[in-house]
């Protein structure tokens, strides 16, 4: 299974259930985990990758067992809790002394973080 | 390549906008920091927009409020929203994400309507957070050879909205006009000011080609980097001449992230050995929904103003009540201006509409905040003296001036800056003594040379200190002529 590029991963949720749906259950690729550590800049070990696999499988085995609930009556969440609408007021509040957030940096210049050179635009 | 060449080559160009703009609230999007221009780098931080453990997002009532007033102006249908994660490494975030809205944004639909009448249509108006600044340092602080990067925290977590058009745009002179009609709906609903040399508008550009009357639409590229109205017009055109050269060529145009460079007037390719952005989004689990109730909407619609459009579409019948139609430039940079009250009160005060447009249009337009305080009393009494021709059209620019700078009475500045008006035995005085003084060019003019007026009447001009009234001048001088 390939992932496509730009999705979310409640998509790629439905989408593997939709596989478990219709049979299919290959579960969670190597190449899956091999993509999804790259993206999170994770270097794993072919004994790792193996392993994640294997565990990250039995969290979709979890998940397409919902799907075998009934869930008609159940209006659709987008927060477990039942709440909406947390305002807060637009009034300012204290911040940060800059020497105290700089000091926690590895290098500063100029009352900036000195970072190393970036490669490439800002998404 | 200009447009017209193209389009008589059976081209059209393609361009949807992408634009993204600070609001200008208090505080920022998620926690209590300033949310201000030009401080000194990194004062404006705290635990959460340092994306610091434990720290937790609070939604900002007024950028709810602001971005609801947005796309009633834009005609959005006002939804129920979710918050989400855009995941990705650059150290402009220090969370590693970014708060976005993605499959549920809070406006969508709507459209834009255009100076010249044009109808854009509008995808959605989204809130999300503003990233941080980062500036590279050696190399000619250009990114690719840059030494090391610089990141300054202020701007991360600014409050944004972003408005995506639908790819109706279709030359560079809309793009252009499409921005500069939502910079005045910002404006007038009060939710940002619009500044795009500071950074508070931001521009991107999809933009393809196709051949006039095809369906489909081409490859697009997306042009970012665009920093002014002149830059996003020039790269439209450079970008379509380009799409269009590789295609006449029989090449294909690729699907990528372009950045205009200004000096060189010219795009060049982002596309970097990197596999494509994958942003991994997922629901912010620190917020919950925004559920705007129907009352809310309903209130927000309620207290908005008269909207640019609606207000050009005033002005217009007020000016074109004479005959004419109403200049349609005059209209948006006295609109765009919010100067179309001004004139609206000199022509309810007895002025001349359309002498009150063109004075607001220009001389005004040039300190659009001096002429906002305006005294519109004073402003009606100098639109009457300048068309009644107690002041000339020079000197009514420079009582105006004066007026802008220090306030006051128009006919008291007239007098303090000796603009008294000619009375008809010293003008002809004037008169006859510049065709005294210049025998030749009179001949010239007798046998209807007419550029020779211009001489003359600038003769006229020099000798009364620009006191005369041109039309008088013009009147006299063919008056004598006979
Ligand atoms: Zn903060």
């Amino acid at each position: 299974m390939s992932l496509p590029v730009g999705a979310d991963y409640l998509s790629i949720l439905r989408h593997l259930v939709a596989l478990y749906d219709t049979g299919v259950t290959e579960g969670f690729s190597r190449d899956d985990v091999v993509y999804v550590a790259r993206l999170a800049r994770l270097d794993l070990e072919p004994s790792e990758v193996d392993l994640y696999a294997a565990q990250l499988g039995s969290i979709l085995d979890h998940v397409a067992a919902v799907t075998g609930l009934d869930t008609t009556a159940v209006p659709a969440t987008a927060h477990p809790l039942e709440l909406a609408n947390v305002l807060r007021p637009d009034t300012p509040g204290p911040t940060l002394p800059r020497d105290e957030v700089l000091s926690q940096a590895p290098h500063a210049e100029g009352g900036r973080f000195r970072v190393p050179p970036i490669l490439g635009e800002a998404p | 390549m200009t447009e017209n060449g193209s389009a008589a080559r059976g081209w059209e160009t393609v361009v949807g906008l992408e634009v993204h703009c600070e609001l200008s609230t208090v505080t920022k999007l998620f926690c209590s920091c300033p949310n201000a221009f030009g401080s000194e780098p990194n004062t404006n931080v705290c635990p959460v927009c340092l994306g610091l453990p434990g720290s937790l997002p609070v939604l900002n009532a007024r950028a709810v409020e602001f971005a609801m007033r947005i796309g009633t102006a834009l005609g959005s249908s006002v939804e129920a929203s979710v918050f989400h994660r855009k995941n990705y490494f650059y150290p402009d975030m220090p969370k590693d994400y970014q708060i976005s809205q993605y499959d549920a944004p809070i406006n969508v639909g709507g459209h834009i309507e255009l100076a010249d009448g044009t109808l854009v249509g509008i995808v959605r108006a989204h809130i999300e957070e503003d990233t941080g600044k980062t500036t590279h340092v050696g190399g000619g602080g250009r990114i690719h050879d840059a030494d090391y990067s610089l990141v300054d925290y202020n701007r991360a977590g600014v409050p944004l909205v972003e408005i995506v058009s639908a790819p109706d745009i279709r030359s560079a002179e809309q793009a252009r006009s499409y921005v500069t009609e939502l910079r005045a709906i910002l404006v007038a609903t009060g939710t940002s000011d619009g500044r795009m040399e500071e950074g508070s508008l931001r521009v991107d550009a999809n933009i393809s080609v196709r051949r006039a009357g095809d369906a489909e639409y081409g490859t697009r590229s997306e042009v970012k980097n665009l920093n002014s109205l002149r830059s996003l017009g020039r790269a439209v055109d450079y970008e379509a001449a380009r799409q269009i050269g590789i295609l006449e060529a029989g090449g294909t145009v690729a699907q990528e992230t372009r950045h205009w460079n200004e000096e060189e007037g010219r795009t060049s390719s982002l596309r970097s050995k990197e596999e494509a952005y994958d942003y991994r989004y997922f629901t912010e689990p620190d917020l919950v929904p925004l559920v705007p109730s129907a009352e809310e909407v309903a209130a927000v619609a309620a207290a908005l103003g008269p909207l640019p459009a609606a207000r050009r579409h005033r002005l217009a019948e007020l000016v074109a009540a004479d005959g004419a139609p109403a200049p349609v430039d005059q209209l948006a940079t006295v609109v765009g201006l919010g100067l179309d009250d001004l004139v609206a009160a000199a022509a309810g005060a007895g002025a001349d509409a359309r002498l009150a447009l063109a004075r607001a249009s220009n001389e005004a337009a040039n300190r659009p905040d001096e002429a906002r305080a305006l005294d519109p009393a004073a402003f009606a009494e100098l639109v009457k003296l300048e068309a009644a021709g107690k002041l000339s059209a020079t000197q009514s620019k420079s009582v105006l001036a004066a007026m802008l700078e220090d306030g006051g009475e128009p006919a008291q500045i007239a007098t303090r800056l000796g603009f008294e008006a000619l009375d008809p035995a010293e003008l002809e005085a004037a008169v006859d003594a510049a065709i005294a003084a210049h025998p030749a060019e009179w001949d010239r003019y007798r046998q209807g040379d007419a550029k020779v007026a211009q001489f003359l009447l600038g003769a006229v001009m020099r000798s009364t200190r620009g006191r005369a009234n041109g039309k008088a001048v013009a009147a006299l001088l063919e008056a004598r002529r006979n």
